[in-house]
């Protein structure tokens, strides 16, 4: 497991490498100047000086070159300086972005926490409700309450979010009156500091509505397969093994059923993980969350190559990283498979 | 009685049917038969004549629904276990009633060590902790001819052989020292010589521990080698009983005897082609009110069509304690029966 790792994560290098090219010459080749937001007063003289000041004057293999040492030499050192306070950096150049003039990594550190904290808690909801909705749903299967999983999910999965969204903003934040107990805001208020029990409430309520379109989604999702994966194993024949032993029809579906049920669910599970950080692009734009998603979009709006191109290798090692955990956790979960 | 002996179980009129959109299936009709302890009933018939669902309908092991138990006792001991609680049967199951499957490959679970899984039924039934049940384990796959039990007892079902898999199905079914063995055709998925080694190593062990075993299979050569008494079915119903070399011997049915015609023989002549039963098995639509076998049987005419024949003694045994035969025709005048 361990060389099968190691393996992995080398053969990791080069596919990221690869994907860092592809998305630098994507946003080369793309139309779009990122001085087009700036005043129209601006004569062009200085404009142009202003493209030289932010390294356009390069040549692209340059800027690509110049990108990769930074992302791998430079940031870093500025990260152990900050944690151990050495001096490694010197005050080299950071990866700056074109829109703010500030380095790439802080805006991202800024934004990564309501990522993390609302489509997180999204993921994490809508899987711990998928798993008993998805076991109860096999093991009674067409009984009303599986009926009812299975309309849910449907309506779930095939309605996108930026519909439910706004559905739920209409009724929740516009129908229903802002007196009302039931109301909830709309848009995400990240300088909201939870320090005692009423900015706990609040930061509750506001997380209330991203937090269940996300987890609808996701429930919807895994329940399925939860569903599917259960119903392919109960009918096997070591459960009915379990059965002619004795076996309390409790410990069968949680013991036999479940742990045999759970090895493909589990890898889908790990394979969503990136999606926390990727997916939720456009629940964080409805609800006004100021996440990463947000970020992202903002800076293609704004022709930000080296924000969108850092973001984007973000996503792809992380997509990478949770395929490598999904094979692993594949190997632990069954003793069948065996990658040495 | 006939010889005094009571039967460990003791099966009445069992009827089992399938609730299927295109109608009711009986799949099992009226079927009586019973088990002394210590003997070993061999069960023939060929695929879908109700063999397998027979057994598992006595403990309650096909699903319900489609499957429904409509009408029938089963007495293991004094307790009707059709009656009983689902509580009260899974303590039967794997405690009184040991089952050993068909396939081995597929009858353990692949994510679970074998040692857990021969342990489980320890731990359950008889309240054991962790080391009585490692101790217990290891002397059971040690009885099944398990070489070096204590170390594969960490082993996973895929690092097993399929014979050896079938050993360790036979030790959980054995773990609880049951009275009853239900082994549906625990052999035919296995290849010849492990066949006769699982077939060596159930004779061993019944002389060893003396339970009752009902051996379910299609292959009579295997009945003949080790069953006491016999019972061929067919269309969901038993058509003929009696002891092993009774049955051989002087078989009554038509289809027993076109059974045993079946089977080619290892000396003499080589036979040009396999000889077959010709036509299919029916399907149970209606609970039958004819002969199922009658389509296919040589000897029909025409009360078959008309009356489903009873079971009736051959020889002084009244039905089920000697032989006996459901049919109309009478082998030995080789008429129908008066």
């Amino acid at each position: 497991m361990l060389t099968f790792t190691i393996r992995r994560l080398l053969f990791a290098i080069p596919t990221l490498l690869f994907i860092s090219l592809v998305i630098f010459l994507i946003l080369e080749l793309a139309p779009g100047d990122p001085l087009a937001d700036m005043p129209m007063t601006i004569p062009p003289d200085v404009k142009e000086k202003i493209r030289l000041s932010l390294g356009l004057g390069r040549p692209a293999y340059i800027r690509y070159g110049l990108w990769l040492y930074n992302l791998f030499v430079t940031e870093p050192s500025y990260w152990i300086d900050s944690a151990f306070h050495t001096h490694l950096a010197d005050g080299a150049q950071r990866i700056i972005s074109f829109q703010t003039r500030a380095p790439v990594f802080d805006t991202i550190a800024e934004r990564i926490p309501q990522t993390l904290l609302v489509v997180g808690m999204g993921y994490l909801v809508g899987t711990l409700i998928s798993l008993p909705i998805g076991i109860i749903s096999a093991y009674k299967q067409y009984s009303w309450f599986d009926q009812f999983g299975t309309f849910v999910s449907m309506v779930g999965f095939s309605v996108p979010t930026f519909v439910t969204g706004v559905m739920l903003i209409v009724i929740f934040s516009v129908m229903i009156p802002s007196t009302s107990f039931f109301w909830l805001p709309s848009i995400y208020d990240t300088t909201l500091r939870v320090t005692d029990w009423n900015s706990f409430v609040l930061q509750f309520r506001q997380m209330i509505m991203p937090v269940f379109v996300l987890a609808l989604y996701q429930a919807a999702q895994v329940s399925r397969y939860m569903r599917a994966s259960m119903l392919d194993n109960l009918s096997m024949d070591y459960v009915r093994t379990a059965r002619a032993k004795g076996l309390s029809e409790r410990v069968l579906l949680l013991k036999h059923v479940l742990r045999n049920s759970l090895i493909p669910v589990i890898t889908v599970i790990a394979l969503g993980v990136p999606s926390i950080f990727t997916g939720a692009i456009i629940t964080e734009n409805v609800f006004k969350v100021n996440g990463l998603g947000q970020q992202l979009l903002l800076s293609i709006q704004g022709n930000d190559a080296p924000m969108v191109l850092t973001i984007s290798f973000i996503f792809a090692i992380l997509i990478v990283l949770f395929n490598l955990i999904a094979d692993v956790l594949y190997g632990i979960l069954d003793p069948r498979i065996r990658y040495d | 009685m006939a010889d005094g002996a009571k039967p460990v179980l003791d099966v009445r009129g069992l009827q089992t049917v399938f609730r299927t959109r295109g109608g009711d299936i009986h799949a099992v009709n009226s079927v009586s038969f019973h088990l002394k302890p210590g003997e070993l009933l061999g069960v023939v018939g060929e695929s879908g004549s109700g063999k397998s669902v027979t057994m598992m309908s006595l403990i309650g092991l096909l699903p319900m629904p489609p499957a429904e138990v409509r009408a029938g006792e089963v007495l293991l001991g004094d307790t009707d276990i059709l009656k009983i609680s689902a509580e009260e049967l899974q303590k039967v199951r794997g405690r009184r009633i040991g089952f050993v499957f068909q396939d081995p490959m597929t009858s353990l679970n692949p994510v679970f060590t074998v040692g857990n899984q021969v342990m489980e039924p320890l731990r359950w039934h008889m309240g054991m902790n962790k080391k009585q049940a490692f101790a217990r384990a290891v002397e059971l796959l040690d009885l099944v001819g398990i070489p070096d039990a204590a170390r594969r007892m960490k082993d996973y079902p895929h690092q097993f052989s399929g014979g050896m898999r079938q050993r360790v199905m036979i030790a959980i079914a054995l773990a609880c020292d049951p009275e009853v063995l239900i082994a549906d055709e625990p052999t035919t998925a296995l290849d010849v010589t492990i066949q006769a080694q699982i077939i060596e190593l159930v004779k061993e062990l019944r002389t060893k521990l003396g339970m009752a075993i009902v051996w379910i299979t299609h292959d009579l050569g295997v009945i003949a080698g080790i069953a006491d008494r016999v019972m061929v079915m067919y269309g969901g119903q038993v058509v003929e009983q009696g002891p092993v070399a009774e049955l051989f011997a002087n078989p009554q049915h038509p289809y027993t005897r076109a059974l045993l015609k079946t089977i080619p023989s290892v000396t003499g002549e080589r036979e040009t082609r396999l000889k077959v039963i010709e036509g299919q098995p029916p399907i149970l639509g209606a609970a039958p009110s004819a002969c199922p076998f009658m389509p296919r049987c040589a000897h029909s005419f025409a009360r078959c069509a008309v009356e489903n024949p009873p079971r009736r003694p051959i020889g002084r045994a009244e039905v089920g304690w000697g032989h006996d035969v459901a049919c109309h025709w009478d082998a030995r005048s080789g008429g129908p029966h008066a």
